[in-house]
């Protein structure tokens, strides 16, 4: 593979509220025992992508613990591997202020590289895909950049897509809409770009003299008339997480099988770190219906509809329904909870009566205690 | 100078001929056990969180698999820089070509491997049985006592007695007789076949057993018993937890079944003694509507449909609507379709129990279990499955 790539971990940071508050966005816990940032790493990986770099800004903590050494998406190489790439820059200007800014910052990690393509991605797209073939598309089509979309239907003005692409047929791009919402079907960006790494480098320090730092805006956007961009259709299942509703619809729909079929396998297996919990102990008691349970769990109570992350506890006589129980939640005895997302290790007590609404979802802090 | 003051010699080549077709392709410690891990990582866990970081592990009936699960020591900590852990084969020498014949003489090739990190004690180890032990209590009882080899023991029903290694101890524990397998048992105090030596006094002996022609170079039946009576300092530690020699398919069944049982002295989940494995990539499990679960425990990657009492389930099994797991034992990716029924069995990696299919008996006498055995990749239709 000659491609390297880039993850940006905090781009979208402020979308999940208090999920995200404590953390980067690509550390978003997701799918009973992944996070958010597994799936473009596994991606990647599983593309023979061996050279990764991944951009942090801020509250990264929980990001380096996940990530360590890069050791179970096969990562902790002699030469290449994963690179943590935290801001960087003299005095006052350390902080990025976007994604031009922030690739500005790992330019050195760029230019040291020796892939000749280079992918970029943002995380908050949960799918399996694969990059190979993407690149040679990408390759044959003759672009300069490429931006892979998918198709997605726009509601209405509280569902602005960041971008979304019109292109001939050809596949060119003749039009680049930035935070558009009006409703219909359109070919979406899915925040990831491919091109040359030495295409790449050129635009930014192009765009550093002219002191720019939106990516879609200042460049996609803005130069899609005169340096030659295609389209990359993706055609699979995408889930995007961009905000509190989608992220628990997106935990949802793991629930049919087709979508586990295709989010979890299709094209590779989605790698995460290790944290050698127990199996899951189900008491004779307990009740589980139509939910996804990881390891380390013990259920005494009756759980329906939910995502069950590692080492939950659900307690005798408690009732969990339309929940996303992240690690470590411990629920008392005879608690009830409907659409709850609890964050980690929060603790619910003995008897509590906690419902949310299918279209808004209680939020239970990390490490909270109700 | 590259001195540890204790090392560990896992003893993992033995066949394990009384599990039938559960080791037909891999040898005894590499089998699966309690959903997630296999025998191995017991004894691997307990030297990690034991402190100990040097590990030879001696293999040599089928070590492929084995072999290949150890890797580089990762799962467990023992990747290490100095030290970790190795996989010690039998290998070529300039005059002989010999596998290893007796625990005594297995270690006795491996002199070579000791002595690189001239250690003062040595532990020798099974790698085939299922208990959590930090062995820091045993050396500091070995060491206070100035032994030359100091046994974990404890005590077994008397009915038993003649299976194990018996042993008297005086009131402040030094070994009075030992026997290997007596006919008739003196003691129910058994030896777990945990040893601490130090190991100039091991090594000595074990050059001598060497050069003796009728000994069977058995740490149980000739070095034990020679250094007991030439008068060295042999201690027992008394052992009170869970302990189990899980070498016939009954005894595999019935500990998988103690981790059921939350009275049971072994706990998985106790965050002290933590045991590792390696792991594999696969989602959560899951459960379906209409699926029936009680006493049970039950790994990643499963999906879940029917009925399951009172079972140990690995990863990646499919258990349809419709099929009935009783007291059973699934290992890895066995697949259990609907209408079939599973009792008091173990069933094999990635063997399929068709619809229909019943496989083990209603009937179950606790004091002579038998347990059926389903053969890994082993397809069994109505018509073949035995009641």
């Amino acid at each position: 593979m000659h491609m390297m790539g880039i993850i940006f971990s905090n781009i979208f940071d402020e979308s999940l509220g208090e999920i995200s508050a404590q953390r980067t966005l690509a550390s978003v816990p997701f799918g009973g025992r992944y996070r958010l940032i597994d799936f473009v790493m596994s991606n990647m990986v599983n593309s023979g992508i061996t050279n990764v770099g991944v951009i942090t800004k801020q509250n990264y903590q929980s990001l380096m613990d996940h990530l360590g050494s890069g050791k179970e998406w096969d990562l902790d190489r002699k030469v290449d591997g994963l690179f943590i790439l935290p801001p960087f820059g003299v005095g006052q200007k350390s902080m990025y202020r976007g994604k031009i800014e922030a690739l500005l910052g790992v330019l050195r990690f760029l230019k040291r590289s020796n892939e000749e393509y280079v992918l970029l991605s943002d995380s908050n797209n949960v799918c399996n895909i694969d990059y190979r073939g993407l690149l040679k598309q990408h390759i044959k089509s003759g672009a300069e950049i490429s931006i892979i979309t998918c198709r997605e239907s726009i509601s209405g003005p509280d569902d602005a897509k960041d971008l979304v692409i019109r292109s001939n047929k050809s596949g060119e791009v003749v039009d680049v809409l930035v935070h558009y919402k009006n409703p219909g079907i359109a070919d979406c960006g899915m925040g990831m770009y491919m091109m040359k790494r030495r295409f790449l480098i050129e635009l930014l320090e192009e765009a550093h003299s002219y002191s720019l730092i939106d990516f879609e805006r200042e460049i996609i956007q803005a130069k899609h008339s005169y340096i030659k961009m295609g389209k990359l259709d993706f055609s699979g299942r995408v889930l995007r997480i961009d905000s509190v509703s989608r992220y628990f619809a997106a935990n949802m729909s793991l629930l049919k099988p087709e979508v586990r079929e295709e989010i979890f396998f299709k094209n590779g297996p989605i790698y995460t770190k290790i944290r050698d919990e127990v199996p899951t102990r189900y008491e004779a008691e307990s009740g589980v219906k139509n939910s996804l349970i990881a390891d380390g769990c013990v259920i005494e109570g009756e759980v329906e509809n939910s995502i069950l992350f590692r080492g939950v506890k659900v307690s005798k006589g408690a009732k969990i329904k339309n929940c996303v129980l992240m690690q470590e939640t411990t629920v008392g005895e005879c608690a009830e909870l409907e659409y709850v997302i609890a964050d980690k290790d929060a603790v619910i007590s003995q008897g509590r009566l906690l419902m949310g609404a299918p279209a808004h979802q209680i939020i239970i802090g990390k490490g909270k205690a109700v | 100078m590259n001195k540890k003051k204790c090392i560990a010699m896992l003893l993992a080549g033995g066949q394990g001929s009384r599990l039938g077709t559960l080791t037909h392709n891999i040898a005894k410690p590499a089998v699966h056990f309690g959903g997630k891990y296999r025998i191995i990582d017991f004894t691997l866990s307990n030297c990690v969180n034991s402190g100990i970081d040097t590990v030879g592990v001696l293999t040599q009936y089928k070590p492929l698999q084995l072999n290949d699960y150890i890797g580089n020591g990762q799962p467990w900590g023992l990747d290490r820089k100095r030290g970790g852990v190795h996989i010690l084969q039998p290998y070529a020498k300039i005059k002989s070509k010999s596998w290893y014949e007796g625990t005594a003489n297995a270690i006795f090739q491996n002199i070579p491997f000791i002595e690189r990190y001239n250690p003062e004690h040595i532990l020798v180890l099974s790698g085939d049985h299922i208990y959590k032990m930090d062995y820091t209590k045993l050396l500091d009882f070995h060491e206070k006592n100035d032994a030359d080899c100091t046994i974990a023991a404890l005590h077994v029903p008397l009915s038993e007695a003649s299976r194990f290694g018996i042993l008297n101890a005086g009131p402040d524990g030094r070994i009075e007789t030992f026997e290997e397998k007596p006919k008739e048992p003196k003691s129910t105090k058994a030896s777990m076949g945990v040893y601490a030596f130090k190991w100039p006094t091991l090594r000595a002996y074990l050059e001598a057993d060497e050069k003796n022609e009728r000994s069977a170079h058995d740490f149980g039946k000739n070095v034990i018993p020679a250094m007991l009576s030439e008068g060295k300092r042999l201690y027992a530690w008394s052992f009170d937890g869970y302990w189990k020699d899980v070498g016939t398919t009954e005894s595999l069944w019935s500990a998988n079944m103690d981790l059921l049982d939350k009275s049971c002295k072994l706990q998985l989940d106790d965050d002290e003694l933590r045991i590792y494995t390696r792991n594999f990539d696969c989602p959560p499990t899951f459960i379906a509507e209409g699926a029936r679960l009680e006493n049970s425990i039950i790994t990643r990657g499963c999906s879940i449909g029917g009925s399951i009492i009172s079972s140990v389930i690995s990863s990646e099994c499919c258990i349809e609507s419709g099929a009935e797991v009783m007291h059973s034992v699934l290992l890895p990716g066995a697949k259990i379709k609907s209408g079939a029924r599973v009792q008091h069995a173990i069933i094999g990696e990635n063997a399929t129990i068709e619809a229909g299919a019943l496989i083990g008996s209603e009937s179950f006498d606790e004091k002579e279990p038998s347990i059926t055995v389903v053969p890994e990749n082993k397809r069994v239709t109505k018509s073949k499955s035995s009641a």
